[in-house]
C-alpha cells in the first residue's frame, strides 16, 4: 500500500518531472516572447517610417507668402482701354510685381540686384495676377494688396532649411536676399499659410507651385479603370473555376498559371501594356485608361485567388440545400454563394487595388511618367499617378522638392489607409453572423 | 373518394442501379420498389451506399465530380436520368432533407418561401405567405416561430432548424421526400417530434429515410431495406425485417452484432 503510493507520487512528482515542467513553461514563455518581439520590431519599423516621412513632409503643407501693393497700371496692361480679355491675357504682369518690390526697397539699384530682388517672389505670382485680372477686369487701373507666393529658395530659408553658416557661394540664397527677407519679415509683410496650392494644383517646375492634385486625379482615374475591369472579370473567372469548371488537366493548368501570374514582376505587365495596348492597338500614351488596363492585368490574379478562396469557404451544405429545393446552378451561385462570399471578395479586391495604387514600374513603361502640368479631365488625357509623382519629385534637383516628395508619400499613405479602412468597413457591413 | 386508403402503387422503381465514384464502385446493381405514401427506411452500416442510393433519386450526385450512374430509377414510370428530364423540375418533385440542418442564412420566412418562389408556385405575395404558413404548420413549427418569422433561421435550435428544413422541402409540394439521417444531429426529444412528423407527412408524401437508428426505422417505416457493402441484402415489410429476417447478416445487424 505505502509502496504503491510512493510509486504513484514518484513518476509525476520527482525532481526530473519538475524539471521537465519548468522546461516546458520556459519554452512557452520564450515562444510568446519571440512573438511579442516580432510585433515590436514591426511596430517600431512602422513608427520610424511614419515619423521620418511626417517630419520631412509636414513643412510642405505650409508656404510663405508676401503681401505686395500691386498697382494694375492701365498704361501697362491695357494701353488702349479695351478691357479685351485677349489683350489682358497677353499683357506683362511681371512689371507690376517688380514695381511693387522696387517700391518696398527703393534703394536697390542695378540690373543684378534687381534681378535678385525679383527672385524672392515666385514666378507663379505673374500667372496668379493674370488670373485675377482676367476674372475681374475692373481691377485695371486700381491698386490693391495681393499675397503672392515666395520663391522656393526664400521659402526654404524661412523654414530654416538653408544653412546660413555656409559661405554665400555655396547656398541658394545670397546674403543680400537674406537681409531683404528679414526686413520684409520685420515689416510684417511675410505670412506663413496653409499650402492650398499643394493640394489643388498639378505638377510644376517651380517647387512652390507644384501640387499633388493632378497625380491624385490620375491615380483615381487609373484605379477606376482597374476596378471596372478586374472586379467583374476576376469574380466571373473565380465563380466559373470554383463552381462550374470540371476538375481536369486544363483547369489545373489554368490554376497554376493564375498563381504564377500573381507573382510576375509588375514591370513585365508594363512591357506587355507597351507592346500590346500602345504599339499594337495604338492607344494613347500616358493615359489613365491604359494605365488602368495594365494594372487590371496585374490585379486580376489577386482578385481571382481571393474570390476563389472566399467562394470555397461558403459551406457546401448551403449549396446542397439550395440544389435540394430545386435551385438551378446559377441561382445557387447568385442567390446563395456570392452573397456569402462577398465580404471576402471585396476584401481581396480592395487589397489588390491598394497594391495597384502603389505601383510605379508598369506605369513608367506606358508613359505615365511624363511631366504633366494639367489636372487630367478624363481617362484619355495625359496623366501621371501618385507613386510616379513621388518618383519624379524624388529625382528633382531643387531641395524644396525633398519635402514635396515626403508630403506626396503622406498623401499616398492616406489614400492607402482610406482604402484599407473601406475594406474593413465593407467586410463588417456584409458579413453575416447568422 | 376512390383514394381514401393510401394506394400502395409503386412511386419509385429502381432497377439494377450501380454507382461509381471514379474507380470506386459504391452500389452494385440495386433493385428496390418504393411504394407511394409509405415510409421506406434504408438501414445498414456506414459506407454501405444508403446515402448514395438516396442521392441518386433526385440526382444530387450530379454535382460530384467523377460520379457515374447506371441502371434505371423510374419516378412514376419516367427515368430520372433521362437527358430530356429537367433536373430542376425533378428536385421540385423529389425534395430532400439533409443530415445536418442547413437553413439558409436568411429569415425563417425567407427559408420556406425560397423554393416556391424560384419555382413560381405562388402568384402573389399573399399566396406565398399562405404557403409559408401552411408549410411551417405541417412541419409542426408554426407555433414555436410564428412571432419570429423574420428572425434568422439559423437562430433556431437544432431540432427547430431541422423542422424548418422539412418545411422548406414540403413548401415546394414535392411527391417524394428523401431524408438522409434527419435526426442524427438531434437530441431524443427533437427526434421524437420529427418522427411523429414523418408519420403524419406520409399521408401526402412518399418518404424514403436513411437512418442508423434501428428503433427509429422500426417506429416510423412501413418498409425497410437493409444495405450491406453496396447491395440490398434484404428488403420487405418493416415488421418482418425486424422480427423475422431471412438473411443471417440482417439478423446480425439488427441485433447489433456488427455495423
Amino acid at each position: 500500500m505505502t509502496e504503491g503510493r510512493a510509486d504513484a507520487v514518484g513518476i509525476h512528482d520527482d525532481e526530473a518531472a519538475r524539471k521537465r515542467l519548468r522546461r516546458r513553461y520556459a519554452a512557452e514563455r520564450r515562444f510568446r516572447a519571440y512573438g511579442l518581439g516580432a510585433i515590436g520590431i514591426a511596430m517600431l519599423a512602422l513608427v520610424v517610417l511614419l515619423a521620418s516621412v511626417t517630419r520631412s513632409g509636414l513643412p510642405a503643407f505650409t508656404q510663405h507668402e508676401l503681401t505686395l501693393e500691386i498697382h494694375y497700371d492701365a498704361e501697362l496692361l491695357d494701353p488702349d482701354g479695351t478691357r479685351d480679355p485677349e489683350v489682358l491675357g497677353r499683357a506683362d504682369y511681371a512689371k507690376p510685381v517688380r514695381a511693387a518690390l522696387a517700391s518696398l526697397f527703393p534703394a536697390v539699384e542695378g540690373r543684378r540686384e534687381r534681378r535678385q530682388l525679383a527672385g524672392l517672389v515666385s514666378k507663379g505670382a505673374v500667372f496668379e495676377l493674370r488670373e485675377r485680372v482676367l476674372a475681374a477686369p475692373e481691377l485695371v487701373g486700381t491698386r490693391e494688396p495681393v499675397r503672392v507666393p515666395l520663391s522656393d529658395e526664400a521659402d526654404q530659408y524661412l523654414k530654416g532649411k538653408i544653412r546660413t553658416d555656409l559661405p554665400e557661394s555655396q547656398r541658394k540664397v545670397s546674403d543680400r536676399q537674406i537681409a531683404w527677407i528679414e526686413d520684409l519679415r520685420g515689416r510684417g509683410l511675410v505670412h506663413q499659410v496653409f499650402n492650398f496650392r499643394f493640394l489643388s494644383s498639378g505638377d510644376s517646375r517651380e517647387p512652390e507651385l507644384a501640387g499633388i492634385w493632378g497625380a491624385a486625379v490620375g491615380s483615381l482615374l487609373t484605379l477606376l479603370v482597374t476596378l471596372l475591369l478586374s472586379f467583374p472579370v476576376g469574380v466571373a473567372a473565380a465563380v466559373y473555376l470554383e463552381e462550374f469548371a470540371p476538375r481536369n488537366r486544363w483547369t489545373d493548368l489554368i490554376e497554376v498559371n493564375i498563381n504564377n501570374l500573381a507573382a510576375v514582376p509588375s514591370i513585365v505587365f508594363g512591357l506587355l501594356g507597351l507592346a500590346v495596348f500602345l504599339n499594337f492597338f495604338g492607344l494613347p500614351r500616358s493615359a489613365p485608361l491604359v494605365g488602368g488596363m495594365v494594372l487590371a492585368l496585374m490585379t486580376l490574379p489577386t482578385v481571382i485567388i481571393a474570390s476563389r478562396a472566399a467562394i470555397l469557404s461558403v459551406p457546401p451544405s448551403i449549396r446542397e440545400a439550395a440544389l435540394g429545393v430545386g435551385a438551378s446552378p446559377l441561382q445557387v451561385v447568385v442567390q446563395h454563394v456570392l452573397p456569402l462570399a462577398l465580404p471576402g471578395i471585396l476584401t481581396g479586391t480592395i487589397i489588390g487595388m491598394a497594391r495597384a495604387l502603389g505601383e510605379t514600374a508598369p506605369l513608367l513603361m506606358i508613359g505615365m511618367v511624363a511631366f504633366v502640368v494639367d489636372v487630367p479631365d478624363g481617362p484619355l488625357a495625359p496623366a501621371t499617378a501618385l507613386p510616379v509623382q513621388i518618383f519624379l519629385w524624388a529625382d528633382s534637383p531643387e531641395p524644396a522638392f525633398r519635402e514635396k516628395t515626403a508630403a506626396a508619400i503622406m498623401v499616398l499613405l492616406a489614400f492607402l489607409i482610406i482604402m484599407n479602412l473601406a475594406a474593413v468597413l465593407l467586410r463588417n457591413r456584409f458579413e453575416r453572423r447568422w | 373518394m376512390t383514394a381514401v386508403e393510401p394506394t400502395n402503387a409503386t412511386k419509385v422503381r429502381v432497377g439494377d442501379l450501380s454507382v461509381f465514384y471514379g474507380e470506386k464502385q459504391a452500389l452494385f446493381g440495386v433493385d428496390l420498389d418504393v411504394p407511394a405514401n409509405q415510409v421506406t427506411a434504408l438501414i445498414g452500416p456506414s459506407g454501405c451506399g444508403k446515402s448514395t442510393f438516396l442521392r441518386c433519386v433526385n440526382r444530387m450526385n450530379d454535382v460530384i465530380d467523377g460520379c457515374r450512374v447506371t441502371g434505371s430509377i423510374l419516378l412514376d414510370g419516367v427515368d430520372v436520368n433521362d437527358r430530356t428530364l429537367d433536373v430542376v423540375q425533378l428536385r421540385a418533385r423529389v425534395g430532400m432533407v439533409f443530415q445536418k440542418p442547413n437553413p439558409f442564412p436568411k429569415s425563417v420566412w425567407e427559408n420556406v418561401a425560397y423554393g416556391p418562389r424560384i419555382h413560381g408556385i405562388a402568384s402573389s405575395h399573399a399566396e406565398l405567405d399562405r404557403i409559408v404558413i401552411s408549410s411551417l404548420d405541417r412541419a409542426g413549427l408554426l407555433k414555436e416561430v410564428q412571432d419570429r418569422l423574420h428572425e434568422p433561421g439559423t437562430s433556431l435550435s437544432g431540432g427547430q432548424q431541422q423542422r424548418l428544413c422539412i418545411a422548406r422541402a414540403i413548401a415546394v409540394s414535392p411527391e417524394v421526400i428523401l431524408m438522409d439521417e434527419p435526426c442524427s444531429a438531434l437530441d431524443p426529444i427533437a427526434t421524437a417530434t420529427i418522427e411523429g412528423l414523418i408519420d403524419e407527412l406520409r399521408e401526402k408524401f412518399t418518404i424514403v429515410i436513411v437512418t442508423h437508428n434501428m428503433q427509429q426505422a422500426a417506429r416510423v417505416s412501413q418498409r425497410t431495406a437493409f444495405f450491406h457493402l453496396g447491395e440490398i441484402v434484404e428488403e420487405g415489410e418493416t415488421g418482418k425485417i425486424f422480427t423475422n429476417p431471412t438473411d443471417q447478416r440482417t439478423q446480425d445487424y439488427i441485433t447489433g452484432r456488427f455495423g
